[in-house]
């Protein structure tokens, strides 16, 4: 746990001021004015009547929020499971990670040396519930609990450290309670009558005896391998020797679990403090490391900008985001592997265009169960997963034997506007022009009376709309329609363009 | 016109050898389709889609209508022509779920992903749609992508509305337009039709005009006579008149003999 601090850039007192409620208040302040009796909250004007030359600087929650995310993503370096806390704590879920850094007291002290590195004052512990941990960090106890000492070490803790609001804790204080132990010896269901179920479950976690997980800001991956370089590493190549080598473990643990990945992330950190991820997903599951680094290749060929190793990068790391069972497949005897390979080469192509050109630019085209024809069909990417949720997907219709394509093969949207001419009234139109380009209209057909789904559009459901499919003089087909029905619209009726057949 | 096309139409068994053999259509090659306007976007689109369809499963080794296609679009097209629309798709008899549809931003990348599926021999075709003129689209890319289409087996559909022909490595190169379709009762529009002029094949056979129109149900283009009644748009792409042609319906079989570029082009021994 860790609590950056602005240091001050020289002996003055420093404080950071923010806007509250019509005044100027101190938002925080380094140990200098704390020492001069300042504290956070107190308004700017009282602040310089005691210490007339304090130096002040704006607080900017919004930069304060981005570096504490920008820190989280650091300590990934430490483990997966990292958790914001409040506005300046970060809470990591050590829980069998220790030994790989030399135990709790050596990874604790590496963590606070690499914020030091980035200027920043720590306070850490270690304990066995993640609000025991903050509640001592907080209290600026660098310390490490050992199992079953959780209680020991809380007793001491101020009352502040329930977190509740103020009255709670002034009426806390009035009732003569000073710190944790005090209230840990009365029986809890007093408490709980009194201040209600939050108080009472605030004291149990953070004297350990009750324990709940933190939320990550990143899902717990499925498989994972990484490796830490003993001095930072400063060409990109030797990195991708070394995450080959990590595609082989992972992949040998995929197998183990008779899975192939669908989603892989690969996270470089490098020793200034900066991380990439790059992430690779796959049409089908994957389970070949050269595969895999052949699609690492090509999306770093593809990044706007390079991966720079910079003053070199300390470690990387390779993780299964998503996985799916995966059939072993049996090759034949004279090496075939029958069918499968038509769908696996497509699937294959579909990874490697998707990696070099991005997600969004390889799609699919989806039709769903509707008579709206901008609802009834459309494209997504190829390898979101979502489309199972897409509403009703069907199979196309069988389109009616014999007849003309009813249904255009492009479509605009919106529809453009076009200056029409109809014969009668409610006919198809006689000329029209779009794109400054008059047509004549030679064949017609319709109309086609297609309403909104009410269902969907809330007030203003759109007008009704009358489809044409006409043709001109060329031999170019386009489907029109007009909007609204005729006998409702006294003004003109306007008329659209829809869609280009073939 | 050197086709045998313009034989008596009362021998129509070879004129369906002729004209399938015009559409020598080979698989594993390039071929080039343009049109003169970007109106005509659509129907090259479709065009080159069933010129895909009607060229899967020469060899009988692969069942159409089971392998992917490839469409890599240049993505400002949706803007000019709009977006594809598989219900659309579907009424053209195409299986939207054997679309991949590419959104490239530019040329060269369209390009790129082009050659990329033409290199993998298990898709039925890939179609690559540029727009306007792209000066990406050189010698050297058109070599690159015939390249691999034969070494893949894989026919490439290049779609070029609104550019004007460049030199190319392609197999064959088609100048199509939209075609008055035949008008259906109450002159409801017809089936989709299209005109295609020959401009250059690697057999020497230019020249050769089609008037083409897609039988959904069949999945096949079928020849026939222009749109009767319908008097052909007076400025035709061509340069000239449409002719004629042979009065039978003839088909081009999906199932057809091996690629035509492999075996001389038949002739007649004299004596």
């Amino acid at each position: 746990m860790n609590r950056p601090r602005t240091g001050g850039p020289d002996d003055r007192p420093f404080v950071l001021v923010e806007q509250d409620r019509g005044a100027l208040r101190i938002a925080a302040l380094d140990p200098a004015a704390a020492r001069g009796g300042l504290r956070a909250g107190m308004a700017l004007a009282e602040a310089r009547a005691l210490w007339p030359d304090i130096e002040t600087a704006q607080a900017e929650p919004e930069a304060d929020a981005a570096l504490m995310r920008h820190l989280a993503e650091l300590c990934d370096l430490f483990t997966p499971l990292v958790a914001l806390h409040a506005r300046d704590g970060l809470i990591l879920d050590v829980t069998g990670c220790a030994h790989l850094f030399g135990g709790e007291r050596e990874m604790v002290w590496r963590v606070r040396r690499r914020l030091g590195m980035l200027g920043l004052a720590s306070c850490a512990a270690i304990s066995a519930t993640p609000q025991a941990a903050w509640a001592l960090a907080r209290d600026r106890r660098n310390i490490i609990v050992a199992a079953g000492d959780e209680e020991q070490a809380a007793r001491t803790l101020p009352l502040t450290a329930l977190e509740q609001d103020a009255t709670t804790t002034l009426a806390l204080g009035r009732a003569g309670f000073r710190t944790l132990g005090d209230l840990a010896d009365r029986p809890s269901g007093m408490l709980t009558a009194r201040f209600g179920a939050g108080l009472a479950d605030a004291l149990r976690r953070i004297l350990g005896q009750e324990d709940i997980r933190i939320t990550p800001l990143r899902p717990a991956p499925e498989v994972m391998a990484e490796k830490h370089f003993a001095a930072p590493l400063g060409l990109l190549e030797s990195l991708l020797t070394v995450l080959e080598r990590l595609a082989q473990d992972i992949m040998a643990a995929l197998e183990r679990r008779g899975a192939g990945g669908r989603a892989f992330e690969v996270s470089v950190f490098r020793s200034d403090g900066a991380v990439r991820r790059i992430t690779i997903e796959t049409a089908q599951g994957l389970r070949e490391a050269a595969g895999l680094m052949r699609l690492v290749r090509l999306k770093l060929e593809a990044l706007s900008d390079p991966l720079d190793p910079g003053f070199g990068f300390d470690a990387v790391r390779l993780v299964v985001i998503r996985s799916e069972p995966m059939a072993e497949r049996q090759a034949a005897l004279d090496g075939n592997t029958e069918g499968q390979t038509q769908a696996g080469d497509v699937a294959s192509l579909v990874d490697r265009l998707s990696a070099r050109f991005g997600r969004e630019s390889v799609q699919r085209f989806v039709m769903r169960d509707t008579h709206d024809p901008v609802r009834a069909g459309g494209s997504v990417p190829f390898l979101s997963s979502k489309t199972v949720a897409l509403s009703a997907p069907r199979e196309p219709d069988k389109p009616e034997p014999g007849q003309p394509p009813a249904r255009p093969l492009t479509l605009f949207e919106p529809p453009q506007w076009i200056e029409a001419l109809a014969e009668v009234p409610d006919g198809p139109p006689l000329r029209f022009r779009w794109r400054r380009v008059l047509h004549e209209v030679a064949r017609a057909e319709g109309p086609e009376r297609i309403a909104p789904e009410w269902w969907r559009c809330g007030n203003a459901a759109p007008a009704t709309r009358d489809y044409y499919r006409i043709e001109n003089a060329h031999g170019h087909r386009f489907w029109v329609f007009r909007e609204g029905l005729y006998e409702d619209s006294l003004a003109r009726p306007r008329w659209f363009l829809h869609g280009l057949f073939a | 016109m050197p086709s045998a096309l313009m034989r008596e139409p009362d021998h129509p068994a070879p004129g369906a050898q002729a004209l399938a053999h015009a559409f020598s259509l080979a698989r594993g090659a390039l071929h080039e389709v343009y049109a003169g306007t970007e109106a005509d976007s659509p129907s090259l689109s479709a065009l080159a889609m069933m010129l895909g369809e009607a060229s899967t499963g020469t060899d009988g080794r692969v069942q159409a209508g089971q392998q992917a296609t490839l469409w890599v679009r240049h993505e400002a097209l949706g803007r000019e022509v709009g977006e594809p629309h598989p219900a659309g798709l579907a009424e053209l008899g195409f299986d939207p779920a054997r679309l991949l549809l590419l959104r490239a931003r530019d040329a060269p990348s369209a390009l790129q992903a082009g050659l990329e599926g033409a290199r993998c021999a298990a898709l039925a075709a890939v179609i690559i749609e540029l727009r306007g003129e792209a000066k990406a689209y050189d010698l050297t890319a058109s070599r690159r992508l015939a390249l691999a289409a034969r070494a893949s087996g894989v026919p490439v559909f290049m779609v070029r509305a609104a550019a004007a022909p460049m030199p190319s490595a392609a197999e064959t190169r088609w100048l199509a337009r939209a075609a008055p379709s035949r008008a259906l009762a109450a002159k409801a529009p017809g089936h989709p039709a299209f005109h295609l002029v020959l401009l250059r094949a690697r057999n020497g056979q230019d020249g050769l005009q089609h008037h083409l129109e897609w039988n959904r149900d069949a999945q096949r283009l079928e020849s026939r006579l222009p749109g009767h009644g319908e008097t052909a748009p007076a400025h035709q792409p061509g340069g000239e008149p449409a002719a004629p042609l042979s009065r039978a319906v003839v088909a081009i079989p999906v199932h057809r003999p091996g690629p035509a570029r492999h075996e001389p082009p038949p002739h007649r021994r004299a004596g």
